[in-house]
């Protein structure tokens, strides 16, 4: 359900382990280790039927799609929380800040004087001839410029100071409601050991959200703006999280048919009649929101909304053809664009990529299959990847024959050594690989919310963190002291 | 030559219609072959359509009637000066840059026959020549047909069978002009036969293709012409699709009967 | 608020309302299919059953005759009977589901486990050996919920919807269930003739919970008559049609007054059915026939479904 693929995959899978570092614990980890060591024995395996219960109980569920009928499943959660002090995160957030500053300041570009191209730092075709590229928002730049309302940066570490980020989801990333969740989940289950220790708090993390989208209401809007959350509806795997965002905020939770137009205004139809609507925090894909201008077959969206967008009198976050800038094909370009708009030199590092649509790039992939991880360009969900370590002879060949038919909607990346984490599996406290994804919002302001969704992946040796794949997720913390 | 274009679309439904939602780009603007005197769009139903200009730099008003209703008209009217060129279309906005008109659509994806007939008729010509050895292919190869085609078919389609109307020509024409490596967009207007021509009772649409050294250069493979005065070009496009006059949904009502008239008339004395 | 969440509300608590009101019929089914055994006399009250419950269409295009055993699978887990629990349960998970911001934290904790626990059971164990059982924990279920609501919920329109829904199933209900007793309804006076009448009767008062009810008002035998009037006319009675309609007239009202004043002819159809049942007496509906009666008054009901439809929700 969590958007797209988050893989590195390392070869050996001995990668860091955030907890037991060079023979001795890490200093963000010995209130954990004091921690378990002060446990009785079988209180761990209570507590992790506690929290599945609990999990079910509240409903928090997400869809998987299969023949026999779509099942709602929950998300493993994995009761032993991932710690990272407050040097590390301060230096998180100024490298997030500064790459989502970029990826703006890239839409902004892109979709007006195109200087970057211009400027031959990014070349025209993988922009101009992608489908992700909508020639519909030329011309038009959002309310503060502010494409990425809500950005998942997905992040792997390597090692004490290295971190990298493995894809940017500019375009409706998911996952906030199992941050919270989560982070609420630890508070019931066990009061004591977050009374203890300073952990920054993130329950505010709705307050932010709908003060960013106030932030970016249409600045002739009469009044106070009205912001509503747009949801394919319940039979989207990420329905849950539409309506708990929505409830926290409250907000109305809308669908397509919720919603109409008349002289350009959005008006959503309620019991009392019709009421304007000036923000739309969408969860609906681009393809969708429109058939007057995208898809002519899409029931999901509300015909007449993109003349409505364009006129300035609604705001759609995230913005319309912000998906062009996490593409897998850009990713690449996402250093440069940071040199460019900003020129800084990038704080977080990307994992090199190898761009299969160059014929350089392809020959050297082909033959190092076993030591790479393959993604197509706008795959999602894990489902179209060859994790090449991993992947038996016939599995690479069969994957080759694929990517020779279409080299270029695939790309490649190294194998990563993903760091470890302590994580309650049935034969105990095993590390499992893991990564991470903070929330970034943009509105007028960029604000994140300390720490992020880290999912967790819960197969020995398993690099995959899909919750689509068999991944977990983890409270996340962020401490307010140094360690 | 001042051109003045009435151009009705009437709908009327067996049983009431909810609500219509439809997007109009029929709105010509102003390059150096043209100057528009005067022009309006108008609904029976409404006021003064809102409109804004899109990423192609077309005029596109937006329609919204939500009451019931079982008729529905669409009202373009206006005069325009047109001038004789080279069929070079100089002076006109340009949002995007003419790469961007190499990516194809669904309904001008070519398939094997499409691109064996680009390659074929291009041969080793040059890219002017070129295109102008496809526009006569076209029009000799695709017979001029109403009734065989419809919005949704395909440049593949098209060459198969054989027929179609101006729209699928552009189509073909564009599908074949990009396997060549040309870029090339649709273009909706209108076409004045000449005087003592028969009418010609439909909105026409023909295609333009990017040449390096002269810029876009208009072709219209209906009529196997590099469009002249006789042409009012009104918006743009990757396709049909994007250029459409009319793009609309309607919510509730049985089946529609439309009818169009569009009358072009030279008013140079 | 939003017209489909309003329209989710109102349909959430009509089907939970009426998988408790199936739940109750095929009680009474069963005890007087049971009775009726034991007294030698094989009546058809599977068919009352599915009467009773408005589905006798459904069935008979599935099923040549209404047995204890199809009857019981038809109304209890057939997914493909629309007003079965199964289907009921589902539905009322489905639209509250579809409002989850609109519903309490209890309402949804009540509406999931239900639905969790129903989705897990083994069907045909319990038609076979806990059917009792199952059928007092829908009713429980029911109770839950609808405690859960009362209790949690702003009293703002979101609970106005909510309480539509409920009590506009349940006069409809109550009528249905009323209806397939007319024919043995008996005149003024007179005592319930034979073993088999009175145990049915007494099987119906059961069904809505108002044996004691009954006794504790009249202080009387079961008269046909009386008991007519209990489900139709009293005030005190909670499930009769009057007490349904002053709920759904007053909520009406309620909505009206919180949305300015704004008023149409469900107000209008309401206010006209309920004073009907608070003037009415049962001495003028039983000669006109109360079947006739009945049968009225579920068409209007169906009407003002309609038009409650029409003003708010769409």
């Amino acid at each position: 359900m969590m958007g797209r693929e988050t893989q590195a995959a390392a070869g050996h899978s001995a990668g860091f382990d955030e907890m037991h570092h060079a023979g001795a614990c890490r200093a963000p980890y010995e209130i954990i280790r004091d921690w378990l060591e002060g446990l009785p024995p079988d209180f761990l395996l209570r507590k992790h039927a506690e929290a599945e219960l609990l999990f079910r109980r509240i409903g928090v569920t997400f869809t998987v799609y299969s023949e026999g009928g779509d099942l709602e499943r929950t998300i493993p959660f994995d009761i032993i929380p991932r710690v990272l002090d407050a040097d590390e995160w301060a230096f998180l957030e100024r490298g997030l800040r500064q790459r989502v500053r970029a990826l703006n300041a890239f839409l902004v570009d892109i979709y007006n004087g195109r200087e970057i191209l211009r400027a031959g730092r990014i070349p025209q075709a993988p922009i101009l001839l992608n489908a992700s590229f909508r020639p519909e928002m030329q011309n038009f730049t959002p309310v503060h410029g502010a494409y990425t309302h809500v950005a998942g940066i997905d992040i792997v570490r390597l090692g004490p100071r290295e971190f990298y980020v493995l894809e940017d989801n500019c375009r409706v990333p998911s996952g906030v409601s199992y941050m919270l969740e989560n982070r609420e989940a630890m508070t019931r289950l066990f009061p004591g050991l977050l009374g203890h220790h300073r952990v920054a708090p993130i329950s505010h993390y709705p307050e932010e959200l709908l003060d960013t989208l106030r932030s970016v209401a249409p600045p002739h809007c009469p009044g106070d703006p009205t912001v509503a959350l747009l949801t394919p509806g319940i039979f989207n795997s990420a329905y849950y999280e539409h309506s708990f965002l929505a409830d926290e905020m409250g907000i109305e939770l809308v669908e397509g048919a919720d919603l109409f137009i008349d002289d350009n205004i959005v008006f959503v139809r309620t019991t009392e009649g019709p009421r304007r609507v000036d923000v739309l925090y969408r969860r609906v894909d681009d393809d969708f929101l429109d058939p007057l201008t995208f898809r002519s077959d899409s029931t999901l969206g509300v015909p007449g909304l993109f003349g409505a967008y364009r006129a300035g009198n609604v705001t759609l976050a995230n913005a319309v053809g912000t998906s062009i800038a996490d593409d897998k094909s850009i990713y690449p370009y996402v250093p440069e664009m940071v040199r460019f708009y900003l020129g800084e030199e990038p704080l977080l590092a990307n994992v090199p990529t190898f761009d299969c649509g160059r014929a350089e790039d392809f020959s050297y992939v082909l033959s190092h299959l076993e030591d790479l991880v393959v993604k197509e360009a706008r795959g999602s969900g894990g489902y179209g990847m060859l994790v090449g370590p991993q992947a038996s002879a016939a599995e690479r060949e069969t994957f080759a024959a694929r990517l020779r038919a279409r080299p270029g909607d695939y790309i490649a990346q190294p194998t990563l050594a993903l760091s470890t984490c302590p994580t309650y599996v049935e034969s105990g406290i095993a590390p499992r690989h893991v990564d991470l994804r903070p929330f970034v919002l943009v509105g007028k302001k960029i604000h994140i919310v300390p720490g992020g969704l880290t999912r967790v992946a819960l197969r020995e040796g398993s690099l995959v963190v899909n919750s689509s794949q068999g991944g977990g997720t983890k409270d996340t913390w962020v401490l307010e002291t140094r360690c | 030559m001042r051109l003045r274009v009435h151009h009705e679309t009437n709908y009327s439904y067996d049983s009431p219609v909810v609500a219509t939602y439809q997007m109009l780009r029929l709105t010509p603007r102003a390059h150096d072959g043209q100057r528009v005197i005067s022009w309006r769009v108008q609904t029976t139903h409404g006021h003064d359509l809102p409109s804004f200009i899109d990423g192609f730099g077309n005029i596109v008003h937006c329609h919204a009637l939500n009451r019931r209703h079982k008729e529905a008209k669409i009202l373009a009217i206006g005069e325009v000066e047109t001038f004789a060129g080279d069929g070079i279309v100089r002076g006109a906005a340009e949002p995007m840059p003419p790469l961007f008109f190499l990516r194809n659509t669904a309904l001008t994806m070519p398939d094997r026959a499409v691109e064996t007939f680009a390659r074929e008729v291009a041969g080793q010509l040059p890219p002017l020549a070129a295109l102008h050895a496809l526009m006569g292919t076209i029009r000799a190869r695709i017979a001029y047909r109403t009734g065989v085609t419809d919005a949704a078919t395909t440049a593949a389609e098209v060459l198969e069978k054989g027929c179609g109307v101006c729209q699928d020509h552009s189509h073909l024409f564009i599908a074949a002009a990009r396997v060549l490596g040309i870029p090339a967009r649709y273009v909706g207007g209108y076409f004045w036969p000449a005087a003592d021509a028969e009418p010609y009772n439909a909105a026409h649409a023909w295609a333009e293709a990017f040449i390096d050294d002269l810029g876009w250069v208009s072709f219209d493979s209906t009529n196997g012409v590099c469009p002249t005065e006789s042409h009012i070009r009104a918006s743009v496009g990757l396709d049909y699709l994007g250029a459409a006059p009319v793009r609309g949904v309607r919510l509730g009502g049985a089946s529609e009967t439309l009818s169009v008239t569009v009358m072009v008339a030279s008013i140079d004395q | 608020m939003l017209s489909r969440t309003a329209e989710s509300l109102f349909w959430l608590t009509r089907y939970i309302e009426r998988a408790e009101n199936v739940a109750r019929i095929l009680t009474v089914g069963h005890r007087t299919a049971t009775i009726a055994h034991s007294l030698g006399n094989l009546g058809n009250e599977w068919e009352s059953t599915l009467r009773a419950a408005g589905c006798e269409d459904g069935f008979f295009e599935r099923f040549e005759a209404a047995t204890s055993a199809t009857v019981i699978a038809y109304m209890v887990f057939d997914a493909d009977n629309p007003s079965s629990i199964y289907s009921c349960l589902e539905a009322a998970r489905r639209n509250g589901r579809a409002v989850r911001t609109a519903l309490t934290v209890d309402m949804w904790e009540a509406l999931n486990q239900t639905w969790q626990q129903l989705r897990t059971l083994d069907q045909t164990s319990t038609l076979e050996h806990s059917l009792i059982d199952f059928l007092d924990w829908v009713k429980e279920r029911s109770l839950f919920f609808n405690g859960a609501y009362t209790n949690t919920m702003l009293r703002n329109d979101a609970f106005f919807f909510t309480r539509l829904g409920t009590f506009l199933e349940r006069a409809d209900n109550t009528a249905r269930l009323l209806d397939v007793k007319y024919h043995i309804l008996l005149p003024r006076d007179e005592e319930v003739g034979g073993a088999l009448d009175y145990y049915q009767w007494q099987a119906i008062l059961r069904s809505v919970s108002a044996l004691r009810s009954y006794h504790w008002i009249y202080h009387d035998r079961l008269k046909p008559w009386l008991i007519a009037e209990l489900l139709l006319l009293r005030p005190e009675m909670p499930r009769s049609l009057r007490a349904s309609l002053e709920q759904i007239a007053r909520h009406l009202d309620l909505l009206a007054d919180a949305y300015g004043g704004r008023r149409g002819e469900c107000h209008r159809l309401a206010g006209e059915m309920y004073a009907r049942l608070r003037f009415g007496r049962i001495e003028d509906i039983f000669p006109a026939g109360l079947h006739e009666f009945l049968g009225a008054f579920l068409t209007q009901t169906a009407q003002l479904s309609n038009e409650i439809n029409v003003f708010y929700l769409k």
